[in-house]
Order: C-alpha cells, then sequence, then structure tokens
C-alpha cells in the first residue's frame, strides 16, 4: 500500500435551494474540487459518488455517469455510486483511497450529493427511515429522531446525561456554523432555546436534531508521491476505516455506544501511530446532538459515559481542548446526507490549511473525521495530516 | 405469574414520537420503545396508547398485533 494524500477538495454552500437540482450540486462541488487541485476534468481516472437516496428523494437512479459525465469526466472511466446510509461518501471515499493506495488509479475523484428539500416532512422522515431496518423498527414507527432518542434515553438512564449536556451540543455547533459561510443555518441559539425546542421524539427536539439540506460536496485523491505536482496544498491520509454492524437498533447488544465507531477508530488510529490525544481537532457526525456526545466517547475523546459534561464543559468548543465541528456540524451546517462524508474530509482540509477564518482552531497538524451510516451500522473513521 | 413467559418483558429504551413518517402520521404522538422479552429476545415495538407512557425498568405485556407491529402494554 502506498500513502495517499487529498490534492483537492470543494463544496456547495448547504441549505434548501429549491431552484437547483442534484445534478447542479454535484457539478459545482466538482468544479470547484478539480480547481483547487489545478485538474482537468479529462485527467480523472475513476468517480465514486456518495448519495443515499436520490431515487426516492428526486426519482433518478444510475446517479455516478449520471454526474460525472455533465462534469465533464471522460466517458470511458468507471464511474459508480456507493451507498452506506448517512455514511455514502465516507465510503466512496474509503474505496477511492483503496484504489489509489493499492496502484490501480492515480488521480482518483469522490463526490457526495443529496437533494432532500423537494419533499415533505414526514416523507423525508419516511425515506431516511429506510436506512434502518423497515420490516422491523421502521414497521414500528421508529424515524430516525425516535431511535436516537431511544439511544439518548438510555444513555440518560445510564450514566446521568442531561438534555442541558445534550443542548449544549447544539449550542455549540450553531456558534460555529453562523461562522461559516456555506453552513445552511448561520445563526447562534441559546441553551434555553435549544431546552425550550418544538418536540420531535422525546427527550429529542429541534434542536437535537441535524438539517434536511440539499448539497454536494467532493475530494481529488492522488499518490502522495505525486502531491508536490499540484499546487493546491495537500493533506495526507494517515489513517482511514470502515465498519459495519447490525442495520436494526435492537439488534445492538448496548446502544450507548456504537461498536462500528470504535472499531473504525482502532483501526484508523492503529494505521495512522497516532492516538486520541494527539488529534487536534475533529469533525463527528453530530446527526443528533446525543451521536456527537456517544462519537467523542467512542472515539476516546471523553471517558465512557462523560461525552455530556465533556461538551458542557466547553472541552469542544473551537477554543477547547479538542475543538469538535468547528464547520457547524450536521446540526448547524446542515446534512444533506449522501454528502456529509465528503464535506466533513473538506472542512477537516481547511483547518489543515490554516484556512478556516474566524473558526480556524490554533492547532491544526492532525484533524479526524467521523462518518456514521443508520443508527451505527456503517462508519468510516478518516485521520488527515499537514503535508 | 410466570416470569419466563416469553409474551412479557422489561423496558430497556423508549420516546414518545411527535414527528411522524408519513404511514404513522395520524398515529402521533405515540410512544415507542425496546422491550427485553423474559426469553432473551430484544424488539421494537408500539406502546398501547390507553396504557399509558412507561420508562425504562417497566415490565410490559404483549397486548396486540395490528398490521405485524406488536403493541405491548403495562403490567
Amino acid at each position: 500500500m502506498r500513502p495517499v494524500a487529498v490534492i483537492g477538495v470543494g463544496k456547495t454552500a448547504f441549505g434548501a435551494f429549491a431552484d437547483r437540482d442534484l445534478r447542479s450540486l454535484a457539478v459545482e462541488a466538482i468544479g470547484h474540487a478539480l480547481k483547487d487541485a489545478s485538474l482537468l476534468p479529462s485527467m480523472i481516472e475513476a468517480f465514486y459518488l456518495g448519495n443515499f437516496a436520490g431515487p426516492s428523494f428526486v426519482g433518478q437512479n444510475h446517479l455516478a455517469p449520471y454526474v460525472g459525465l455533465a462534469a465533464g469526466l471522460s466517458p470511458g472511466i468507471p464511474c459508480t455510486r456507493f451507498e452506506d446510509a448517512c455514511a455514502s461518501s465516507g465510503a466512496a471515499l474509503f474505496h477511492a483511497w483503496q484504489a489509489v493506495a493499492s496502484g490501480v488509479y492515480d488521480l482518483v475523484l469522490v463526490g457526495g450529493v443529496e437533494k432532500m428539500t423537494s419533499q415533505t416532512t414526514p416523507k423525508v422522515a419516511e425515506i431516511l427511515a429506510g436506512a434502518g431496518d423497515m420490516a422491523g423498527e421502521g414497521n414500528a414507527g421508529a424515524t430516525f429522531p425516535a431511535l436516537f432518542a431511544m439511544i439518548a434515553r438510555r444513555h440518560m438512564h445510564q450514566f446521568g446525561t442531561t438534555r442541558e449536556q445534550l443542548a449544549a451540543v447544539a449550542v455549540k455547533n450553531h456558534a460555529n456554523g453562523a461562522l461559516n459561510p456555506l453552513a445552511h443555518m448561520r445563526k447562534s441559539i441559546t441553551l434555553e432555546q435549544a431546552l425550550a425546542g418544538k418536540p420531535v421524539a422525546e427527550p429529542l427536539t429541534v434542536y437535537d436534531c441535524s438539517l434536511v439540506s440539499d448539497g454536494a460536496a467532493a475530494v481529488v485523491l492522488a499518490p502522495l508521491s505525486r502531491a508536490h505536482e499540484f499546487p493546491g496544498r495537500f493533506a495526507r491520509i494517515l489513517g482511514i476505516a470502515q465498519t459495519s454492524d447490525y442495520v436494526a437498533l435492537d439488534a445492538k447488544a448496548d446502544i450507548t455506544t456504537f461498536q462500528a465507531v470504535r472499531r473504525a477508530g482502532e483501526k484508523a488510529y492503529q494505521m495512522s501511530g497516532l492516538s486520541a490525544r494527539e488529534i487536534d481537532f475533529a469533525e463527528l457526525h453530530d446527526c443528533f446532538t446525543i451521536a456527537e456526545v456517544i462519537a467523542s466517547e467512542d472515539l476516546g475523546f471523553a471517558p465512557r459515559g462523560e461525552g455530556g459534561p465533556f461538551a458542557a464543559a466547553g472541552c469542544s468548543a473551537i477554543n477547547g481542548r479538542i475543538p469538535i465541528n468547528t464547520s457547524g456540524g450536521l446540526k448547524s451546517k446542515g446534512h444533506p446526507v449522501g454528502a456529509t462524508g465528503a464535506g466533513q474530509v473538506c472542512d477537516i482540509v481547511m483547518q489543515l490549511r490554516g484556512e478556516a477564518g474566524p473558526r480556524q482552531v490554533l492547532r491544526h497538524h492532525v484533524g479526524l473525521a467521523q462518518n456514521l451510516g443508520g443508527s451505527g451500522a456503517t462508519c468510516v473513521v478518516t485521520i488527515l495530516g499537514a503535508p | 405469574m410466570d416470569q419466563t413467559n416469553p409474551r412479557n418483558g422489561t423496558v430497556y429504551t423508549e420516546t414518545i414520537v411527535f414527528s411522524a413518517p408519513e404511514q404513522y402520521v395520524n398515529d402521533a404522538p405515540y410512544q415507542l420503545a425496546i422491550v427485553d422479552l423474559d426469553d432473551g429476545v430484544r424488539l421494537t415495538a408500539r406502546i398501547l396508547p390507553e396504557s399509558g407512557p412507561v420508562q425504562i425498568g417497566d415490565r410490559v405485556v404483549f397486548a396486540e398485533d395490528r398490521n405485524g407491529v406488536a403493541f405491548y402494554a403495562r403490567q
């Protein structure tokens, strides 16, 4: 296996864009990433596109060549869609990394896209529920907020995690997102607002839930040995791993921890030779506030059961011990499901380059991205380092 | 009472769903729970509205099956 670098990144703004279709969003993000790497589309040798539910949200299948050729990629190269729920573009990245690391290709493009806002809220809930076990929990009426609400209830029961601690995650991520020009909801909220939010699935309110968004992101990979050929400031992939677990929440023995996250973290740490304490900052998959709390424990940033107090004490703020979700996270930046994993990598690379503006963290040598699918059935952890 | 009757169980976790999927919009709000049955099986079930909300650790009993969805009630 040879070392791999990220040589270009690009994103659209995340938001509700009534006048934009899926393809135009993806083409825009790809254009930004290729320009960032100073590459022509015709130089790309393979395209890996993450998308969760294009067929359900917008009625379009066969998305990778549909998007790739529109972006100017050469006819004749392999274009493939990856679907692992909310970890779809994390999975696309993992497989693209394998192809470059193993020497099959040099210049590979990873994309992620979702167009969600043209559907009603109950329809979106139903489509997203398809990331769970539809014959079991889905048929019983479990939405994704309901699954994570049950996770939160159990975490509160076992560890004393409070509503205030969950709300602190939302307050922090909104404060960060307010500083991100590409974020969906660029406004700060107070703890009181978060606690008084409309209930979605108790104990979670609207402020505990990530946003339904449109958006796209793209990342260009190359072997590290060629990274210097491309003038954009590259980042090294120090560690990367993808893992899985049962799709149904009720098939997992302990729902207060995600085994897929623990295993992906262990593998990525091992590959990088780094430990949690050597990570400078992270983008964690905060589809719900409780998900960030548990991920911070599963990846070793906070002790088990103490992710709530860790967040409430400001340890994960931009100026904290380990800044988490300086982009605003899925909570404020937005969560166009299929774009989220690739988008996290874009945000990490911006911080590594020192290009995060008012959100810039002080120590930015090593960043970690964690992308979760469903209620923990897929996880991709990527550790990136500055050159 | 037979404590090992697989139709009885204990609430492992629960939530009250306010924002429902399209299929169940008319049922909301409703309570959903993961139940640990006495025979070791764990399943996701609905709580019968008339039995009142349940909490973690509460004992529940199978009430009825509606279109493949198991409804449980407080024991």
